[in-house]
């Protein structure tokens, strides 16, 4: 490699690659090597491939790329000159596709992309529908370049937007560029690139640094990662361009440990880089120059907070300090320091080459350009995406992502990671950008997607978002380490059935204290995902609360347990699940025994055809022709709903709830009950009707409940024969199911 | 590994020219704590002390910041360090339940190692391949499509 002195020569330098590299009329295959589809065996048939062509004698020239998105359907590849682009790859496929398509034009039918079974197969990428709505700005050479060569970068275009600035624009002019074309950070908070740079510029100190945030800790995000391993120098040549607007020359890329193999393609990049004179002092002979290092984080989320990043890069415990002063004016060491997320500085140097005029045109008035997001969770594609501002969540999940697996339904998706928030079905039409997403208490965050079906219990998920930003939090403020901690807590005892009336009025007012009483953007947000479920999916957490139910059937120990006897077969897997015994055999069957089920799901997630039910909430069901009228029941009531009543026999009392609305299930009265007069039922409506319709005329005054004697009823209100059949049906839930 | 020997001056690198000598010392710790950690394992006691005297920090300071940070560990992991990804996609498909058949099999909780100092059982934010989910690492092998019936097979390949 020699070192490049002149703009003139880079240019020249690029024709030259050009007509070697860029040109399709080659054999080529392009297999993505990024971290799913590694995986999945890529690197296998990359060497598979190379075995192949020199034991034939073919020239095929292959190409390692970064991630090309489509990560669901992975190892994927694309093979030149004819453009077909083959998904589920094995390396038993190569001899294939070498004497088929290499030799003869012909696709390999059955590695190309179908919709379903029954559709016709697409050739080329770009006709893909995962493709077709995209829009890649920053994804542009990801899959199409080898990362660790950088004269493919080169040959693509790269480093063209530095060679433009330092032959034609000065530093102010880079900026005004920038400003202009309203560029907004993509870690999360939106605040504008353009600002932050004229802030660390105006400010003082002969010292400026740039820092790159690479420290992707958001669960379910992989964005900058799939960036820094697929397209290096786009990072590379966006931190220069901002070294060379606000005059810095010192850099740092700061990237999580977990991701090796980031690591070690922008030490490559960095290394060719400098070799090639793009980098170091004296950058293309032209006097500027600057420097960047890496620095590995140590697994921390907080340290993707710009005050506790740096305080990581100096070497301290990385806890953030309240600002101002912001990093623009006191940065690293108290120098003026710019700290933009990886996938911001991406942007610049097509900003810089199309003019901010043309970026502007893309996305929405207030945030231009585009995004890229993760999509994952139940949709069919789950992948790398890039689309412009603006677009609708419909369009991402139902065109791009291909819909809901297995034809699901849709519940909710959530956006922005720990900090962001869940949203309803109402939302799939909302334009996303930056304000609207936190108009209805999300936020773009680093831009995870996650879809959810209604497998997926809203509190659970809360639950799970928050005891990561719980054992994430620094701990430096109270109000985040503590109201996390208690906010906690409350889910806890919610998702396991202990849930209280008030509890999620008390989790929105430990939430909004944490919001307004925390320094940094971890604790200010990391309510954010339970104020939102509890906005928009409140029925669920109320069924979990009073009817102790979980309607996806995750949360353990809520729900009523029965085995379905027209469904079950009796295979005994269950009963040998059970480490309880309370799955048990009768002549008729399998059947859970209450008393002893602790709702451990053993037996739901063991039963192979799904016989297992978990029904809602149980209500007692009043037996009177077994009450023995002693009341027991009325005072264990936890809500003193049950009342003695006078039957139509005078003098023969039996319970009865006259609200059975207010009950809450606990089951006290049935445990009490020594004669069986009082059961508990999963018939809710029935037995809601009954209590209702058949309430006995008399209520008994408090004094006067001594007075009932044991007896028979045989009251009018309600006859043997109807009694005999509800607990007909009770022993048929019970015993057997249905 | 020889502490006495690491060359700091090189990593601080260029930027040391213009930071104080202390300053330039202390950004470079966490990487020294990485390289003990991937050469070690772990962080020794031994190690930290007389990398303490290198770079002329009370060792105090040092696990103060070597026990912010969760990727350094103070006790001795085991040969094979089995992450489980706890990202949000492979929670919403089910990675509790390749932890807890984990759990179960190897009988140790997460982030605790086995007494033969053979298997690691650890949590992991995003492993980055969410495509694959829910998906579990052993060493750098990556596992992905772990459902229930695939734990067992996981566990076979493990204990080999």
């Amino acid at each position: 490699m020699e070192r490049i002195n002149s703009i003139a020569k880079l240019k020249n330098l690029r024709i030259r690659l050009k007509e070697n590299i860029s040109n399709t009329d080659r054999n080529r295959v392009r297999v993505c090597c990024g971290t799913a589809c590694s995986a999945q065996g890529s690197h296998k048939i990359v060497q598979a491939f190379e075995e192949e062509s020199s034991l034939k004698g073919i020239g095929i020239e292959v190409v390692k790329t970064g991630c090309q998105g489509l990560c669901q359907k992975g190892p994927v590849m694309g093979v030149e000159p004819y453009g077909y682009f083959y998904q589920k790859v094995s390396y038993e496929r190569v001899k294939e596709i070498i004497s088929k398509t290499l030799s003869a034009g012909v696709p390999v039918r059955r590695l190309l992309y179908r919709e379903s079974a029954a559709d016709d197969p697409i050739e080329k990428m770009d006709e893909l529908p995962f493709y077709k709505k995209q829009v890649r700005i920053v994804l542009r050479n990801n899959g199409f370049i080898d990362p660790c060569n950088i004269y493919h970068y080169i040959a693509a275009g790269g480093y063209a937007a530095l060679e433009k600035v330092l032959s034609s624009m000065t530093p102010e002019q880079v900026l005004e560029e920038v400003k202009r074309s309203n560029l907004r950070g993509r870690g999360g908070a939106g605040f504008l690139t353009g600002i932050k740079w004229e802030y660390a510029k105006k400010a003082h100190g002969k010292l400026k640094f740039v820092v790159a945030n690479g420290d992707e800790g958001d669960p379910g995000a992989f964005m900058d990662r799939s960036l820094m391993e697929g397209d290096p120098h786009s990072l590379l040549e966006g931190m220069l361009i901002c070294a060379y607007a606000i005059n810095a020359r010192y850099g740092f890329i700061y990237v999580r440990h977990e991701y090796p193999l980031a690591v070690k393609n922008l030490t490559t990049a960095i290394k060719q880089a400098e070799k090639l004179g793009l980098l170091g002092g004296n950058i293309l002979g032209t006097g500027f120059s600057f420097l960047v290092d890496i620095r590995q984080g140590a697994g921390a989320f907080v340290c993707g907070e710009e005050t506790a990043l740096m305080r990581s890069i100096e070497g301290y415990r990385g806890m953030p300090t309240p600002r101002p002063p912001f990093p623009a004016t006191e940065g690293l060491w108290g120098n003026p320091t710019v700290i933009n997320n990886v996938e911001t500085l991406a942007q610049v140097s097509y900003i810089i080459l199309k003019g901010a005029d043309h970026y502007r045109s893309i996305g929405t008035e207030k945030s231009p350009g585009t995004k890229v997001f993760a999509l994952t969770g139940k949709v069919v594609n789950t992948g790398l995406i890039e689309v412009p501002m603006g677009i609708t969540l419909k369009e991402i999940i139902y065109d791009i992502g291909g819909g809901i697996r297995n034809n699901r339904r849709f519940k909710a998706v959530q956006t922005g990671g720990p900090s962001g928030g869940c949203l309803s079905e109402e939302h799939l039409y909302l334009p996303i950008d930056f304000e609207s997403l936190a108009d209805v208490g999300s936020m773009m965050g680093s831009g995870g997607i996650v879809v959810m079906d209604e497998d997926n219990c809203m509190v659970d998920i809360a639950k799970f978002f928050l005891s990561f930003t719980q054992k994430e939090s620094c701990g430096k403020c109270p109000p985040c380490r503590i109201g996390t901690y208690q906010m906690l807590e409350i889910l806890e005892k919610i998702t396991s059935g202990n849930g209280e009336e008030g509890d999620i009025e008390r989790l929105e007012k430990i939430g909004n204290l944490v919001k307004s009483g925390s320094l940094c953007g971890l604790g200010q947000t990391a309510p954010n995902p339970v104020l939102s479920t509890i906005k928009y999916f409140r029925d669920e957490y109320e069924e979990h609360i009073k009817d102790k139910y979980c309607r996806a059937k995750v949360c353990k120990g809520l729900g009523v347990y029965r085995i379905d006897g027209s469904e079950c077969f009796s295979c005994g897997l269950c009963k040998r699940a059970c480490v309880f015994d309370a799955v048990k055999e009768t002549k008729e069957g399998f059947y859970i025994d209450r008393d002893c089920c602790t709702k451990c799901k053993a037996c739901y997630l063991v039963c192979p055809i799904g016989a297992v039910k978990i029904g809602g909430r149980l209500i007692p069901w009043v037996v009177p022709e077994q009450c023995e009228g002693c009341s027991d029941c009325v005072h264990a009531c936890a809500v003193q709903g049950l009342k003695m009543y006078e039957t139509g026999n005078e003098g023969i009392f039996i319970p009865w709830l006259s609200d059975p609305d207010a009950c809450v299930s606990c089951g006290k009265c049935a445990a009490v009950c020594c004669s069986g007069g009082i059961v508990l039922t999963t018939h809710v409506e029935e037995a809601k009707q009954r209590f209702l319709t058949k309430r006995p005329k008399g209520l008994v005054a408090e004094d006067e409940k001594k007075k009932c004697r044991l007896g028979m009823t045989d009251s009018n209100d309600f006859t043997l024969a109807e009694s005999e059949r509800y607990q007909k049906d009770k022993y048929t839930i019970d015993k057997k199911g249905g | 590994m020889d502490i006495e020997e690491i060359n700091v001056e090189e990593k601080i690198g260029p930027v040391g020219e213009i930071l104080k000598e202390e300053d330039g010392k202390l950004s470079v710790l966490i990487h020294f704590l990485q390289i003990i950690q991937s050469e070690e394992g772990y962080l020794p006691g031994d190690s930290l002390a007389k990398l303490s005297k290198r770079l002329g920090f009370p060792l105090s300071e040092i696990y103060g910041v070597a026990s912010f940070y969760k990727q350094f560990n103070f006790k001795p992991r085991g040969k094979k360090v089995v992450r489980v990804c706890m990202g949000t996609a492979c929670y919403v498909r089910g990675a509790e339940n390749v932890l807890s058949g984990l759990k179960e099999e190897f009988d140790i909780k997460e982030g605790e190692t086995t007494e033969d100092l053979r298997i690691t059982l650890e949590t992991v934010g995003c492993v980055g391949c969410c495509g694959l989910a829910p998906v579990a690492t052993v060493n750098d092998a990556v596992f992905g499509e772990i459902v229930s019936k695939k734990v067992d097979k996981l566990i076979k390949s493990i204990k080999e």
